[in-house]
């Protein structure tokens, strides 16, 4: 077995002094795919971008590649993980396809322009998201769920095998959720991507997902194959309010009581 | 998608503008210079306009070329650093420093040495009061940053204000001439070419990184840019530009707000191409606008920030208008 794309050791997080993730060991070897769970302001993002080497812990070592991310140039880094935020905001006008060719920064030297081979794959990346024919659009023009899908393409681009998603579905409508979580669960497949995504609804978590990190917000993380620990106790615990499991053709689905 | 064929094609034209700004200013004025003329005195002929055009109107022009490029370098820069479209040289209190050192060495009746010294004093004052301050805490986020040149602008504007008020009549006209920006206090040329090239050779190389940080800083992190670092550098040389053009020629407003828009608005935000077009089309129109602040009311010269601010309003307010496409 490969070494993981990422490991964190006894990492602590903490957000405005408060400990919300206490001595995590976690490992995601290529493949996997991993959904983190938690109440709002449990510390997921804060965690996620932690992951990604973007914010430093209060304690513990996040390794991409066996290499601690904070020792690591950022673009050495930017080869090992793709991070997508929650927020995208844009002050200057750029075109759909310029966006996505942004993707391609790590992988350019100080003096290249972008090849006509990245732009296929940038164009690559934006048809699989539903954006193809929309290159030349200004980015202002889009819809929040374009504009994500947008960022989603930018991600493929990059072409990173670790992906790390921060609420992935924000703004997708069904059909492009379902079509979202279809592309990264096939690149996990196929490709071998490592996947570690926030979301918000435990059935798809289950559904997409082999294994599933609770975060309490008070420091206490627990994780373990979906099947196992997405039950109805589990989650009515994590999420303060009672919650029943339905099971449909090995879906399955929570509903509050 | 960006094309380095469509960059220079581009930069070319833009270059063609320069020469043809220097062509005009160097034949036009309160004496006319035949084109025939100009170049035989370019060439080293000695001939009867040879010293108005090598003596008077070239280091004039020169200085404007490259107070204008600084000016729209530094404006392009300040843009990305804030990612505010509405920033510009000024907005970080480079110029109020400036301000403050060049009417204290005016009133105290320093020469042109001493006023063009106090002024940069001034000028890298401001710049490390603001980087003190909004570094303070370690956050350096754009708010803060922002702010506190804000602040410390106006703090600069109450002492400008207060030397203008106390200032005798005599040197009024000076210290106005000087706030509102005006090539005819130029000195030697060089100073400011010398820099217009150094900042635009230390800025390049890191075109396509702030590309990244334009679109957020996060993401450019995320994307392999290392975002402190850069932001720092692009801090100092956006502030050090800025120093450059007001210690030559005082605060002329607007080219480094206007230019910069006006560029982007036909090539797009690609930096690679936006810092070099902002350089060429900066320095062009500042050529252009201290030609016609000697010549509209000949043998009276204006100063040039007069015009740069008549021209720039309206040219902003239409571009402001039409910003949601």
């Amino acid at each position: 077995m490969s070494s993981p794309l990422i490991e964190t050791r006894q990492l602590v997080v903490e957000v405005g002094g408060r400990c919300v993730v206490n001595h995590l060991d976690l490992a995601v070897a290529a493949g996997e795919r991993v959904a983190i769970l938690g109440r709002n302001g449990a510390g997921k993002s804060t965690l996620l971008s932690t992951l990604a080497g973007l914010r430093k812990p209060a304690a513990g070592a996040v390794l991409l590649d066996g290499e601690d991310c904070l020792l690591m140039p950022p673009r050495q880094a930017a080869l090992c993980r793709a991070w997508l935020g929650q927020f995208q905001t844009d002050p200057f006008g750029s075109t759909v396809l310029e966006t996505a060719l942004t993707g391609r920064h790590p992988h350019l030297g100080r003096w290249d322009w972008e090849s006509t081979r990245d732009a296929e794959l940038a164009r690559n990346a934006l048809q699989a998201v539903g954006l193809a024919g929309m290159e030349k659009r200004q980015i202002h023009t889009l819809s929040g769920g374009e504009r994500q899908r947008l960022a989603i393409a930018t991600l493929l681009t990059q072409a990173a095998p670790l992906y790390l998603l921060d609420e992935p579905l924000s703004h997708l409508d069904l059909n492009h959720q379902m079509a979202v979580l279809e592309l990264f669960a096939s690149a996990a497949r196929d490709c071998g991507a490592g996947l570690i995504m926030v979301l918000h609804d435990p059935a798809l978590a289950h559904r997409f997902c082999d294994r599933a990190l609770l975060l309490y917000g008070d420091g206490r993380t627990e994780s373990g194959a979906v099947d196992a620990i997405l039950t109805a106790k589990t989650l009515s615990e994590l999420y303060g309010y009672g919650l029943r499991q339905l099971e449909d053709a090995g879906h399955r689905c929570f509903i509050p009581e | 998608m960006p094309n380095r064929q469509r960059a220079i094609l581009i930069l070319v034209s833009l270059s063609l503008l320069a020469v043809a700004s220097f062509g005009l200013a160097l034949m036009v004025g309160s004496y006319q210079v035949a084109p025939a003329e100009v170049l035989a005195a370019l060439l080293g002929q000695a001939g009867g306009a040879g010293d108005i055009v090598l003596q008077l109107r070239l280091p004039r022009a020169l200085a404007g070329f490259a107070c204008g490029g600084l000016l729209a370098l530094a404006g392009a820069l300040m843009q990305v650093l804030l990612r505010n479209p509405l920033a510009d040289p000024y907005v970080l209190g480079i110029s109020g420093g400036a301000g403050v050192g060049a009417m204290f060495a005016i009133l105290i009746g320093l020469p042109t040495l001493g006023i063009d010294g106090l002024a940069f004093a001034g000028a890298l004052g401001a710049m490390f009061l603001v980087f003190g301050l909004a570094h303070g805490d370690g956050s350096w986020t754009q708010t803060r940053l922002l702010l506190t040149g804000v602040i410390v602008a106006a703090g600069c504007g109450a002492l400008v204000a207060l030397m203008l008020s106390i200032a005798p009549d005599t040197k009024l006209r000076g210290m106005l001439f000087w706030l509102m920006g005006d090539l005819a206090q130029a000195g030697s040329s060089w100073p400011p070419l010398l820099a217009l090239a150094i900042a635009l050779t230390l800025a390049m190389p890191f075109a396509r990184e702030l590309n990244l940080l334009a679109r957020g800083m996060m993401q450019a992190q995320a994307l392999g840019v290392a975002v402190n670092r850069l932001r720092y550098a692009i801090f100092l040389l956006a502030s050090l530009a800025t120093a450059a053009s007001v210690t030559t020629a005082g605060s002329i407003g607007f080219v480094g707000l206007v230019v910069p828009h006006l560029v982007r608005l036909a090539t797009g935000n690609d930096q690679r191409l936006l810092l070099p077009a902002s350089v060429l089309a900066g320095g062009s129109m500042l050529v252009l606008a201290d030609t016609l602040a000697r010549t509209v009311i000949a043998p009276q010269q204006l100063p040039v920030g007069v015009l740069t601010a008549l021209i720039g309003v309206p040219v902003f307010l239409f571009l402001l208008s039409r910003q949601p496409k």
